[in-house]
């Protein structure tokens, strides 16, 4: 699916999304009434200071204007840059920053929802699909911490090695069936039916405030100790004097 | 990985109050060994985890020595290696036997 | 039998906690010294081996901590809840265990409300051999640190060991209320191999240590403004400096959030084309900017005092 397709099923009324050089900026309107923020990253290009501050601005821009609808991230994106100049600057900081601004706003109730249609990885991943409320994906995404050729230099163990041992566990591997045993992606939508109509049944879904990611991972079998692990660590603090 | 287990009668019981203390990190040519106050006095156990296989009968010597020397009556002690040689081993065994030994502050 | 007081060993080779240096102590050993005696508390320490279920397929040995303590104690008496990264293990990467140890431990706070948190970074950034898992912690970890800190809890972030603080750590220091780092501390998110992997060595030298440290060092950060503070390598400096940003830092809020875009587009406009730190820190009006690398900790300290950008209100 296109990028234009993409935005045409998202918003068939129209949509003023712009595509500059990979950034994504607009917004559309809604099935159910309201209108959606939206930012992005296509044409799989990597995230850097220059890109991150960008799409940082765009969700203050709508914090400042007193926002409420929902802001869609949409993403098809390399890894974050990885440049001499985009760490001297402190890329840190700006993929933070974009973070930031998408929690801060989805817990001021502008819900955050991450459609990844494309590539993402690493520091570009939990910068913008990782930093929503909900993110789901298209058939056909291809979200990865890190690839295999580069696991492999880093572990000295061959692609193949890696391969077969994928097979016994989901929690190294790049895959959307992976991202999404371990609780990271909520599910894969249909692109043969409306976009639009699936994001306002996800938008009108239970979704009560709070991370339930690990908890999913662990329903899903992917992670099978974060969420245990987790609420075992805040019970006792919450005891603890 | 290779799980060793070692049992042993100790002379006495290793002296002091703490149940429990730490020490080392897993990292190349390191190891940590975990110390606890569980067993009667007059025994001892020392429990390897290791990735290096085939060397038991290193092991075993290591923790023999240490036994008959530190005499570590009453203690667990749980190893993670992480590929040390025998000296830094037998290091670690008797920190931690004397951290378990040490007066809580 | 779960929060348990565990007293965490001094080796022969650290002197006292005023003058011990904070690159060379273990994690356990940073939390001992820093923290008032006998006042620590654990949460899953190692006795109960709630050890990585994943490492075994790469026939790689595990630590019965998985390599964080977290815990509360007190520090001159204010309670904090603390959480030190074991750098020398799997350098001190996210994995499953290790991120929701964290992950808890900020929830923990978010609900507790009053009592601030001390993350002392030393990592390399998510585990591989449980990439999904580790990516996955740390976004947990961002949203929940975030989460606490609207609701007015302080967040510091202390820098300073053999890993520094990279990869999905970075993003997560950049998160806090404040960070403080030492000469030896590093922040980024790609780290000089993987930049020299991916673009080639004239991009990146990863081992012109002198550049590594200029780009992503204690003292860049410092003068850039990605840390508030910078301290000698002592864990009585990093103790210090956590009581003295706990009480400064301000709460956070849209106002930071703005602040932080500010700060950081006229960080762009000044410095996006500046080829190297030392363009930055001469665009900065740095007295003697040549000199920096070399000089001591102390000086370095009066000199970014005096030229430096401290910004508490932008983070």
């Amino acid at each position: 699916m296109t990028l234009d397709d993409m935005l045409a099923s998202l918003f068939p009324e129209g949509h003023d999304v712009r595509n500059d050089n990979g950034v994504l900026l607009g917004s559309g309107p809604l099935r159910g009434g309201g209108r959606a923020v939206v930012i992005g990253i296509a044409d799989r290009i990597a995230v850097g200071v220059d890109e991150a501050i960008r799409l940082s601005r765009h969700v203050l821009n709508a914090m400042e204007r007193g926002g409420t609808g929902p802001i869609l991230v949409l993403v098809d994106s390399d890894s974050q840059r990885m440049s001499k100049r985009d760490e001297l600057l402190g890329l840190n900081e700006f993929l933070a920053h974009l973070a930031k601004c998408l929690i801060y706003a989805d817990m001021q109730g502008c819900q955050t929802v991450g459609l990844l249609y494309g590539h993402s990885a690493a520091g570009a991943f939990l910068a913008t699909a990782l930093a929503t409320r909900v993110l789901v994906a298209l058939p056909g995404a291809e979200p990865e911490v890190m690839d295999l050729p580069s696991m492999s230099k880093v572990t000295k163990l061959s692609i193949d090695v890696l391969k077969e041992k994928a097979k016994s566990t989901p929690v190294f591997a790049p895959g959307l069936d992976n991202l999404a045993q371990t609780g990271a992606v909520l599910s894969t939508w249909d692109e043969k039916t409306s976009l639009a109509e699936q994001l306002q049944t996800l938008l009108g879904s239970d979704q009560d405030g709070g991370d339930r990611r690990d908890r999913l991972g662990k329903t899903r079998r992917g992670r099978p100790k974060a969420a245990d692990i987790a609420e075992r660590v805040h019970d006792l603090a919450l005891q603890s004097k | 990985m290779e799980t060793l287990s070692y049992r042993h009668k100790a002379q006495e019981r290793a002296a002091g109050s703490k149940s429990l203390a730490i020490i080392g990190v897993v990292a190349s040519g390191n190891l940590e060994v975990l110390v606890e106050r569980l067993l009667p006095d007059t025994e001892c156990q020392v429990d390897i985890n290791t990735a290096a296989e085939g060397f038991g009968a290193v092991w075993e010597a290591v923790v023999a020595d240490f036994v008959e020397r530190r005499s570590p009556g009453g203690l667990r002690l749980s190893v993670n290696d992480g590929g040390a040689r025998p000296d830094t081993v037998a290091l670690r065994l008797a920190q931690a036997v004397r951290l378990i030994e040490e007066e809580d502050r | 039998m779960n929060a348990r007081k565990l007293e965490a060993p001094d080796v022969s080779r650290v002197a006292n906690s005023k003058t011990a240096s904070w690159y060379e102590a273990s994690a356990r050993q940073r939390v001992r010294l820093m923290l008032d005696a006998g006042s620590f508390q654990e949460f899953i320490g190692p006795e109960q081996r709630e050890q990585s279920p994943h490492l075994r397929v790469f026939d790689l040995p595990t630590q019965f901590d998985d390599g964080i303590v977290v815990g509360r104690g007190r520090i001159a008496g204010t309670p904090i809840f603390v959480a030190a990264q074991e750098g020398r293990f799997m350098g001190g990467a996210f994995g499953e265990v290790h991120g929701a140890k964290l992950t808890g431990l900020l929830r923990a706070a978010r609900d507790t409300k009053s009592v601030p948190v001390l993350i002392l970074f030393d990592t390399g950034g998510v585990r591989l051999q449980e990439a999904n898992a580790g990516e996955l912690a740390i976004a947990e970890i961002m949203r929940a640190l975030i989460e606490a800190r609207m609701a007015g809890v302080k967040i510091v972030g202390l820098i300073g060991g053999r890993a520094g603080c990279y990869g999905g750590g970075g993003l997560i220091a950049g998160c806090c209320s404040a960070l403080a780092v030492s000469e030896q501390g590093r922040i980024g998110v790609s780290g000089p191999e993987v930049i020299e992997t991916n673009r080639g060595v004239e991009e990146f030298d990863s081992r012109d240590r002198a550049l590594v440290w200029r780009t992503m060092g204690g003292k860049h950060r410092r003068l850039l403004g990605g840390a508030e503070a910078f301290v000698d390598d002592t864990i009585q400096s990093f103790r210090n400096i956590a009581l003295s940003l706990i009480g400064s830092v301000p709460s956070f809020g849209l106002d930071v959030l703005k602040a932080e875009q500010a700060r950081l587009e006229e960080r762009l406009q000044r410095f996006g084309t500046c080829a190297d730190a030392m363009d930055i820190w001469r665009a900065e009006d740095i007295f003697d900017a040549e000199a920096v690398p070399a000089i001591s900790s102390l000086d370095f300290m009066d000199l970014a005092n005096r030229d430096g950008e401290p910004r508490y209100d932008a983070r």
